[in-house]
């Protein structure tokens, strides 16, 4: 009762008499669907808002059709495999989705709710059923569902994409790469490349090719930056190197044709340049000459017979293409039976390794070097490519091996 | 793999009575026996358990490939029988199970000795000159209702199954875990059982086979517990006063007494 001195609120007559209704009237038109069933499905009671949705009359349902028969196929063996049996089990089964079929072939998507009602001697006489009306939550379903599908559909179109891509790269990569070593008399070679990234073209590139008259050229680089604007200037260099060489010309100047021709393509303001070794291979007698020039690359290892891992010194070797008047020189060693030279790009040098994090450097890639010799260029490149493995995440840079070596006859 | 982890296996009854292995059906788990079990165990070794992908199996053991055959179940059950080492078990299948109960019983006989089959269908779909309960476009209607995950199994639909203080001898495992699947695994299962077509082995069977079907049953008629007992030479057929496609669970005693009586007979 409200306080004294307060109105109560006055409610419409026609309110009152609503309220008034029946049970029996409120079954009937319940906003939901009501209905009781035997334990064996069958329809004992039904309310008029079900019979409404389902358009059946109450002649035709109460005690002529099973529950079940109200159910799609689908509803009807679900029904069967968990419902029943999990009111069977439990007494009361809620919220399960079902579809129902309406009399004009339509289907109508429901939540029910039921519970078995025992008699005095708890035997489960009835089953209680509330339906409710879901077809605005099957539109939703429907909707999440078909988001689901176009996310997974477009997941897989890029998926698909990526793939495409990785193909062209690894195509590209492979072009920028001899396919394999030519034959070179009196000297065996073996390469290594470790790609950090399969969609990122590396910078890193090597040749060795006859240059018609026993002598052989080779050379091994590192472009500045990586993706297609790096593989552009790999395959410039490569080209321009191969070219250079098989005009004759000697390393220094093989070098300084390439600056040029970096300098020139790049003059617009976007300068690419490479560290790079080149080098030609001649006869000498039982060894074998080398004459090597070096654009600012790291350099190169010479691994000897007697057991001794020293880098080769080649001086005066500017960067490729960053300077109009680079400089470089020509220094001239040889491979005797047992030696081995192994150029390298600065991948291995600068792996990251140790707890600190410290960068490998040439004190331990020159240690690591005089543990191998003497060996062979297989041996070599077997080694340094495990050393590599070992590295791990350390090693975030493209690496390219290369080993030239005089075996003993 | 400890296999009676992954089948969450359960044993009860004497150990010296005969194997009695309960398979469950398309649906819950081994708590569909949980009406009959305690019976059977007073004169029979029990053996319960769920397939992998059902109930308390372990989940994570479950394999699309391994289960889109019924021999991937017919494997599961024969795993069960190996870890045990039963020898002349009686396999007591529900449903898709008495099938794959078939299967299990061709590949291992030393092991499967006896079938009882409750409900069985070889194949649901109706063709000419066999009626199994279903048209093709039913049984799509089915598994596409599956795939759209718009029946109960779909994982935001699943019930919430309560906690029934009305009924504590269900138990709290029972309450938590009853019916519950996961909804790819049910896609799986569905799509194995409704489109697989096993009347070819019933040709197979050499054990002595007892058939259980119900009066009124939405997913196996009448008439396929017949073409199963006409299927398997000696077989004997029973048909239980029950309704619905679970006697084990609408008609327990009824489906218990069948078992004992024709085990006792043979």
């Amino acid at each position: 009762m409200p306080p004294d001195g307060e109105a109560q609120p006055s409610i419409d007559s026609d309110v009152v008499a609503l309220l008034e209704d029946s049970t029996e009237e409120l079954y009937e038109s319940a906003p939901c669907g009501y209905l009781s069933t035997l334990m064996d499905g069958t329809i004992v009671k039904i309310n008029k808002t079900l019979l409404d949705w389902l358009g059946l009359s109450r002649d035709e349902v109460v005690r002529r059709r099973r529950f079940s028969d109200l159910l799609t196929v689908g509803g009807k063996l679900y029904h069967e495999t968990h419902y029943a049996p999990m009111l069977r089990m439990q007494g009361v089964a809620g919220g399960i989705a079902l579809e129902m079929k309406v009399a004009d072939g339509a289907r109508l998507p429901v939540l029910i709710t039921s519970t078995v009602k025992r008699g005095a001697d708890d035997r489960p006489l009835l089953v209680r059923t509330t339906v409710f009306d879901a077809t605005d939550r099957r539109s939703y379903e429907r909707e999440l569902l078909r988001a689901r599908r176009e996310a997974e559909k477009a997941r897989r179109q890029a998926e698909a994409d990526r793939e495409q891509l990785r193909e062209a790269l690894a195509v590209l990569q492979q072009s920028l790469l001899p396919a394999s070593l030519p034959v070179v008399p009196g000297v065996e070679t073996a390469v290594h490349y470790h790609t950090a990234s399969p969609v990122r073209l590396g910078g890193d590139f090597y040749d060795l090719f006859p240059l018609g008259d026993e002598r052989f050229a080779f050379f091994l680089g590192d472009v500045c930056g990586k993706g297609p604007k790096a593989a552009a200037v790999t395959s410039l260099a490569r080209y321009t190197l191969r070219t250079a060489a098989l005009q004759g010309l000697d390393p220094e100047a093989v070098l300084s044709t390439l600056n040029a021709a970096l300098l020139e393509r790049y003059a617009d303001g976007d300068p690419r340049y490479c560290t790079v070794i080149f080098g030609v291979l001649e006869p000498e007698g039982r060894a074998v000459g080398v004459r090597l020039a070096s654009g600012g690359h790291p350099p190169a290892l010479m691994l000897r017979a007697d057991g001794v891992a020293q880098y080769l010194p080649t001086p005066a070797g500017m960067l490729v293409g960053a300077f109009p008047q680079a400089s470089f020189t020509t220094v001239r060693t040889a491979l005797e039976p047992g030696d081995t030279l192994l150029l390298y790009t600065d991948g291995v040098t600068e792996a990251r390794t140790g707890a600190d994090n410290d960068l490998y450097g040439y004190d331990a890639l020159q240690s690591f070097a005089t543990g191998l010799a003497p060996a062979q260029p297989r041996a070599v490149i077997d080694a340094f490519a495990g050393l590599l493995v070992g590295f791990g995440d350390g090693l975030n840079d493209d690496t390219a091996l290369l080993a030239l070596g005089r075996p003993h006859q | 793999m400890d296999i009676l982890r992954r089948n969450n296996v359960r044993v009860m009854g004497p150990e010296t009575g005969r194997p009695l292995v309960l398979a469950h059906g398309f649906g819950c788990d081994q708590n569909l026996w949980r009406l009959v079990a305690p019976g059977l165990a007073e004169h029979y070794r029990v053996v319960l358990f769920d397939y992998v992908g059902s109930g308390r199996s372990d989940l994570a053991a479950w394999r699309e490939e391994r289960y889109t055959t019924l021999d991937g179940y017919a494997q599961d059950v024969l795993d069960v029988c190996e870890e045990l080492d039963l020898r002349d078990a009686v396999l007591v299948g529900h449903s898709v199970s008495a099938m794959v109960g078939v299967r299990a019983a061709a590949a291992a006989p030393g092991r499967i000795g006896t079938l009882v089959m409750v409900c069985p269908s070889p194949s649901y779909i109706d063709e000419e000159g066999y009626r199994g309960g279903f048209s093709a476009a039913d049984i799509e209607e089915l598994l596409d209702s599956l795939e759209a995950n718009y029946l109960g199994w779909s994982a935001t639909m699943a019930p919430v199954i309560m906690g029934n203080p009305d009924r504590p001898e269900l138990g709290e495992e029972l309450t938590t875990s009853f019916c519950a699947t996961d909804p790819e695994v049910a896609r799986v299962f569905a799509r194995t059982t409704f489109l697989s077509d096993a009347r070819q082995d019933l040709k197979t069977v050499t054990v002595p086979t007892l058939i259980l079907d119900c009066e009124q049953d939405a997913i196996a008629p009448r008439e396929v517990g017949a073409y199963v007992h006409a299927a398997i030479p000696g077989s004997r057929l029973v048909t239980l006063p029950a309704i619905g496609h679970c006697p084990q669970l609408s008609a327990p005693q009824a489906t218990a007494d069948a078992v004992t009586a024709f085990l006792e007979a043979s």
